[in-house]
C-alpha cells in the first residue's frame, strides 16, 4: 500500500476544499454576519495547513486500483469531516455528527437534512452547504485530476476517475485522464451558467439562485428555504425541472453533441429508457393525483417535477408528495431506486445497471430454452463483457445486503413501514427526502446517533457506488504485503 | 500530437510507455482485452478493442483526426492494410511494421503507394547493430551520429587501465586524441561529467568522437582489441538472417546453430554461404562441438531472454572475445549488466527510438529537428542530434559565453564533414549538427531547449 501517495492525493483534496471554503467568508463579509466570517477562516487555516503537511512526504508515484478505490473513499471521508468544521465551529449545528451528517449529505448530493429550521442558518453556512452538492457532483478527485493531472503519462489517474464517477463502466471521453476531466468540468460549469441565467432572466435573486443551481447541479437538493422550492414562481419551476433531467443524463451525450455526432449521442440507449421512464411516470402521477389539483396544468407540472426530481436524486420538492395517494408515492419510491444515468451527477441504481440486468436476465432465459444457442448482451450496439455484468451483480449483491442492514437498523426507530425504507432509499440513493417523518417537510434531526452514523454511511457508499468502502475495509489491505 | 497505435505488442507497449511520458495523445487498438485493458489502466492512454485493419474499429479510434498511426501488430499484411485504410480515412502520417525479408525489396516501392512515411524493421535494425558491435568490439554499445561520422561507445575500465584514477581534463593531454567522455555509469550512479570527474576503475565511460578518434584512443589505452573473423549465432531467427547476410558480404565466417530443422533448411537455401548446424545451441556438448572456444564472437539470438543471458555467461566464461546478447525484456538488463553481460541489443528498444526521434523532429520541424536519437545506459541517459538552423539561437557565439542547462552536455559539433569536439572558444553554425547528451528524464525537442 502506497500510504505516502494516498496522503499526498489527500493533502491536496483537502487545499482544494480550503480554497473553495473561502467564498462563504466573502459572503458572510456581504451579508453582514460577522459571527460566521471567523468560524470559516478557522476551518479554512485547518484545511490548508494540514492539507499541506501532507503533501509534504516525498511519494513514489506507483499505484493500483486498490490504492485508487482506498484513497477515493479516504478522501470522501476526509472532506467531509474537515467540510463539517465551520458548521460545528460556529455552533450553528451544535452536535458534531449532525454537522458531519449535513456535510456528508451536502457532498454525496443528497440534500437530506438533519435542520428543523434550514432558515436559521447564515447565509455563508447557507452558501457552503449548497456548495458542497455542486462539488460533490461531478467529483472531487475529478476536479484535482482536472487542475492537477498525477504523474505524467501514466495511466493511474484512470483509477481515481473510475472510482468516483458512477455507472457500470466509466471510460475517458479523451485519451488523456487531465483533458478529459477538464471536458467534464467545462460541461458542467457552462451548463450551471445557463441555469444561472436563466433563472435570473425569471428574476430569482442572486442569492437564492446560487444555491438552487449548486443544488439542481449536483442533483443535490438542499434548499434554503423550509419548503424546499415551492415558493418559487412556476417559470423558475419549470426550469429546474427541465435542468434536473438535464444533469441527470450521462455526460457523454454531451459531449458527443458538441463535438458534433448527434446520431451516435442520441443512439443511446440508456438516454431513452431514462426519458422514457420519466415521461410514463410523469403520466400515471398526473393521472392519479389530478383530482388535488384544480386544473390538469398544474397537475403535470407538479407530477414532472417530481418526478424529474426523484428519479435524478436531486430531491427538491415543490409539493409535500407525502399526501399524494399510494400509488404515485410507490412510483416515487420505486424511482428512488432506479435513479439517474451512469457518469451524470445523479445516485440510485442507475438506468444502464437496470437496462443490463434486464438484458441479461433476458440472455440467460434464452440460453436456458435453447441451450445450444450462443446468445450474448449488448448495449449501444455493442458488446457488454462478462466482466461489466459480474461487476453488476455483485453491486447489486452488495446494495440489497446494504439496503437489509440499514433498514433493520432504522426500524429501531419504529417509524413505520414506509419512514424507514424511505429514508434509507433516500440516503442510499442520494436524494434527500424520504417519506413520512423524513419526508419534504420533515427531516433527520430525530433520529438517534446510531441511525445518523448508518445513514451517513449510507450515503458515502450510495455516492461512491460502494466497491471504493468495500476495498477500504478489506482487511488484506492494510498494512503490509 | 494524436497518435494510434495499432498492435499492443512488444513494440506497441514500449511505444505507448514512451510516447505516453513525452505527453501525446495516445489511441491504443488491439484484439485481446486482457493485454489491452493492461495498457489502459498503466499508461494514460484510451484503448479500443477490435482489428486494427477493419474501418470500423479505425473509424471508432477516429483515425481521420489523428496525426500519425503506427501499425505494429504481428502480421505485415495486416500492418500494411492498416496503413492503406487509415490513409483513406484521412490520416496524416503512418509508420507500419514490416518484418518479412521477402517484403523487404518492394517496400521500397510501395512505399509512396501506401502513403507510408516510415518503415519499421526490428530484425534488420537489431542486425545492424550487431554488426556495428563486431566491426569495432572493443566498445561494449555503440551509437553512430552525423550519418557515421561520429560515434558513442561505451567502455568498461579495468583495473590495469591508465585512465584510472585520472581527472577527464588530462585526457585530451594523456591520449593525443580529440575524444570527449559524455557520461560516466558507476554502480547504479550515472554522471554527465565535467572535467574535475575522476575516473575509477569499473567505470563504464561514453566517449564520443570520430571513428578514427576513437580507434585511436582504444588503442593508446589498451583497450584490448582484436579483429573478430568467426562469428557464431545462436538461434535462426530473422535477425539471424539479416546479419548473416552481411557478415558474409563482408567476409566474415558465419555458423548458425538452429534447432529447427525446417528452419535449418531454409537458411541454408537462403544464405549457402554460412554453416547451418541443425541442433540445440542451449547444449553444452553441442556448443563444445562446434568449436565455441574458437569463435570470436558469440551473438545469442533465441527468443528466450533467459536462455540468452545464461549462454552469454557461459561463453563470457570459457573466453568468447566479443558476446553480444538479444534481449527482448528491458527488465533484465540491469541485471544481466552486474552478470558481465555487457553487449546488450533490445530490437524494440531499436525501433522505438527510431520512431520516438521521428515524432520529435515532427513535433517541431521548423526549429532545428532531431535528427537522431539514442538511449544509453540501458535508458538511462539519452543522446539526441539536432540540426543547427538560422531559428537557433545563439548562433556564432563561443560556448563559454552561453548557459547551457546543467546535466547537459555538448559532445561533439558535425560541421561539413568534419568533427570538432567542442571547447569553450568554439561557436554553432548554421548549417552544423550537434550532438547532446542528457539524462533520458529529460526531454528536448529542439535545440533551443538546451540553453538556460
Amino acid at each position: 500500500m502506497n500510504y505516502k501517495m494516498i496522503a499526498n492525493l489527500i493533502g491536496r483534496i483537502l487545499c482544494v476544499e480550503a480554497v473553495f471554503l473561502l467564498p462563504s467568508a466573502g459572503i458572510s463579509l456581504y451579508f453582514r454576519e460577522y459571527d460566521t466570517i471567523f468560524p470559516i477562516l478557522i476551518s479554512v487555516l485547518l484545511m490548508a495547513v494540514i492539507g499541506i503537511l501532507l503533501m509534504k512526504p516525498k511519494y513514489k508515484a506507483d499505484y493500483y486500483p486498490r490504492e485508487g478505490f482506498i484513497a477515493v473513499a479516504l478522501a470522501w471521508i476526509v472532506i467531509s469531516v474537515f467540510g463539517a468544521l465551520p458548521f460545528y465551529i460556529s455552533g450553528e449545528i451544535p452536535s458534531f455528527l449532525d454537522s458531519v451528517f449535513e456535510t456528508i449529505s451536502g457532498f454525496t448530493t443528497t440534500g437530506a437534512t438533519i435542520l428543523k429550521d434550514v432558515e436559521a442558518l447564515s447565509k455563508g453556512l447557507l452558501y457552503w452547504r449548497s456548495f458542497t452538492h455542486w462539488l460533490g457532483g461531478m467529483g472531487v478527485l475529478v476536479f484535482v485530476l482536472a487542475i492537477h493531472p498525477t504523474a505524467k503519462g501514466s495511466g493511474q489517474s484512470l483509477y481515481l476517475l473510475r472510482a468516483e464517477s458512477p455507472g457500470p463502466e466509466v471510460d475517458k471521453l479523451v485519451p488523456k485522464t487531465g483533458t478529459s476531466a477538464k471536458i467534464l468540468y467545462g460541461l458542467y460549469i457552462g451548463m450551471s451558467a445557463l441555469q444561472f441565467l436563466l433563472l435570473a432572466l425569471g428574476g430569482l435573486p442572486w442569492f437564492d439562485n446560487l444555491t438552487t443551481v449548486f443544488g439542481t447541479a449536483g442533483t443535490g437538493g438542499f434548499g434554503i428555504y423550509a419548503d424546499s422550492i415551492a415558493s418559487y414562481s412556476s417559470y423558475e419551476q419549470t426550469i429546474i425541472t427541465i435542468f434536473m433531467t438535464l444533469f441527470g443524463v450521462n455526460f457523454t451525450v454531451y459531449y458527443l453533441l458538441i463535438t458534433g455526432k448527434p446520431k451516435q449521442a442520441l443512439r443511446n440507449e440508456e438516454l431513452r429508457l431514462y426519458l422514457l421512464i420519466q415521461v410514463v411516470a410523469a403520466g400515471l402521477i398526473t393521472a392519479d393525483t389530478y383530482h388535488l389539483y384544480p386544473n390538469l396544468r398544474q397537475a403535470m407540472h407538479h407530477a414532472a417535477f417530481q418526478v424529474s426530481s426523484i428519479m435524478t436524486t436531486t430531491g427538491f420538492a415543490t409539493v409535500n408528495f407525502d399526501v399524494w395517494p399510494e400509488f404515485s408515492k410507490w412510483i416515487l419510491v420505486l424511482l428512488m431506486f432506479v435513479g439517474a444515468s451512469a457518469g451524470s451527477t445523479g445516485g440510485g441504481i442507475k438506468v444502464s445497471r437496470i437496462l443490463l440486468m434486464i438484458k441479461s436476465a433476458l440472455c440467460e432465459r434464452r440460453r436456458q430454452l435453447s441451450p445450444r444457442k450462443v446468445s450474448v448482451v449488448r448495449m449501444d450496439g455493442k458488446l457488454v463483457s462478462d466482466d461489466t455484468l459480474r461487476g453488476i451483480w455483485q453491486y447489486m449483491a452488495f446494495y440489497l445486503i446494504i439496503t437489509g442492514i440499514s433498514v433493520l437498523v432504522l426500524s429501531l426507530e419504529n417509524l413505520g413501514f414506509d419512514t424507514t425504507l424511505a429514508s434509507v432509499a433516500a440516503c442510499l440513493n442520494n436524494i434527500g427526502p424520504g417519506l413520512g417523518a423524513s419526508g419534504p417537510i420533515g427531516s433527520f434531526a430525530d433520529f438517534s446517533d446510531l441511525s445518523k452514523v448508518v445513514l451517513c454511511a449510507d450515503m458515502l457508499l450510495g455516492r461512491l457506488e460502494i466497491i471504493p468502502f468495500m476495498m477500504l475495509f478489506a482487511p488484506s489491505n492494510w498494512g503490509k504485503h | 500530437m494524436r497518435i494510434v497505435i495499432v498492435g499492443d505488442g512488444k513494440v506497441g507497449v514500449t511505444l505507448t510507455q514512451r510516447l505516453s511520458s513525452e505527453g501525446h495523445d495516445l489511441v491504443i487498438i488491439d484484439r485481446n482485452p486482457s493485454v489491452l485493458g493492461k495498457s489502459v489502466t498503466q499508461y494514460d492512454v484510451i484503448g479500443i478493442l477490435g482489428n486494427g485493419a477493419s474501418l470500423k474499429t479505425l473509424q471508432e479510434a477516429e483515425v481521420g483526426k489523428s496525426d500519425l498511426l503506427i501499425a505494429a501488430t504481428s502480421a505485415d499484411e495486416v500492418n500494411l492494410l492498416c496503413c492503406i485504410t487509415a490513409r483513406k480515412l484521412g490520416v496524416k502520417r503512418s509508420i507500419a511494421r514490416v518484418r518479412n525479408p521477402e517484403y523487404t525489396e518492394q517496400l521500397a516501392l510501395l512505399k509512396e503507394d501506401l502513403g507510408l512515411s516510415m518503415t519499421i524493421n526490428p530484425d534488420l535494425a537489431a542486425a545492424m547493430e550487431i554488426l556495428n558491435l563486431i566491426h569495432f568490439p572493443a566498445a561494449i554499445k555503440r551509437e553512430t551520429f552525423a550519418r557515421g561520422k561520429a560515434e558513442i561507445i561505451e567502455l568498461k575500465l579495468q583495473k590495469d587501465n591508465i585512465l584510472c584514477g585520472r581527472y577527464l581534463r588530462e585526457l585530451t593531454h594523456l591520449t593525443k586524441c580529440q575524444v570527449l567522455v559524455c557520461a560516466v555509469e558507476r554502480g547504479e550512479n550515472l554522471e554527465i561529467p565535467s572535467g574535475d570527474f575522476q575516473l575509477r576503475a569499473g567505470d563504464n565511460i561514453y566517449v564520443t568522437g570520430s571513428f578514427r578518434d576513437l580507434a585511436s584512443f582504444v588503442q593508446k589505452l589498451n583497450f584490448l582489441d582484436h579483429r573478430i573473423r568467426n562469428v557464431m549465432l545462436i538461434g535462426g531467427s530473422r535477425i539471424a538472417f539479416y546479419l548473416a547476410k552481411i557478415l558474409l558480404s563482408e567476409g566474415y565466417r558465419v555458423k548458425i546453430l538452429e534447432i529447427d530443422s525446417q528452419q535449418c533448411e531454409k537458411l541454408a537455401a537462403d544464405i549457402p554461404d554460412a554453416q547451418i548446424i541443425h541442433g540445440d545451441g542451449t547444449q553444452m556438448d553441442i556448443l563444445a562441438a562446434e568449436e565455441i572456444e574458437n569463435t570470436d564472437a558469440f551473438v545469442t539470438l533465441t527468443d528466450l531472454d533467459e536462455v540468452n543471458i545464461v549462454l552469454s555467461m557461459f561463453a563470457k566464461r570459457i573466453g568468447v572475445y566479443k558476446v553480444i546478447t538479444k534481449i527482448n525484456r528491458m527488465e533484465y538488463t540491469d541485471l544481466a549488466a552486474q552478470m558481465e553481460v555487457e553487449s546488450i541489443v533490445s530490437p524494440k528498444n531499436i525501433v522505438c527510438n527510431d520512431i520516438v526521434r521521428y515524432i520529435r523532429a515532427l513535433d517541431h520541424t521548423s526549429q532545428g529537428s532531431v535528427l537522431a536519437l539514442h538511449r544509453l545506459v540501458r535508458e538511462k541517459v539519452e543522446a539526441l542530434e539536432f540540426s543547427v538552423t538560422p531559428n537557433t539561437h545563439h548562433l556564432e557565439t563561443p560556448l563559454k559565453n552561453l548557459k547551457i542547462k546543467s546535466g547537459v552536455l555538448l559532445a561533439c559539433i558535425h560541421r561539413r564533414g568534419r568533427i570538432i569536439i567542442p571547447n569553450g572558444s568554439d561557436v554553432l553554425r548554421q548549417g552544423d549538427s550537434v550532438v547532446v547528451v542528457t539524462t533520458a528524464d529529460r526531454i528536448f525537442y529542439n535545440l533551443n531547449d538546451i540553453f538556460e
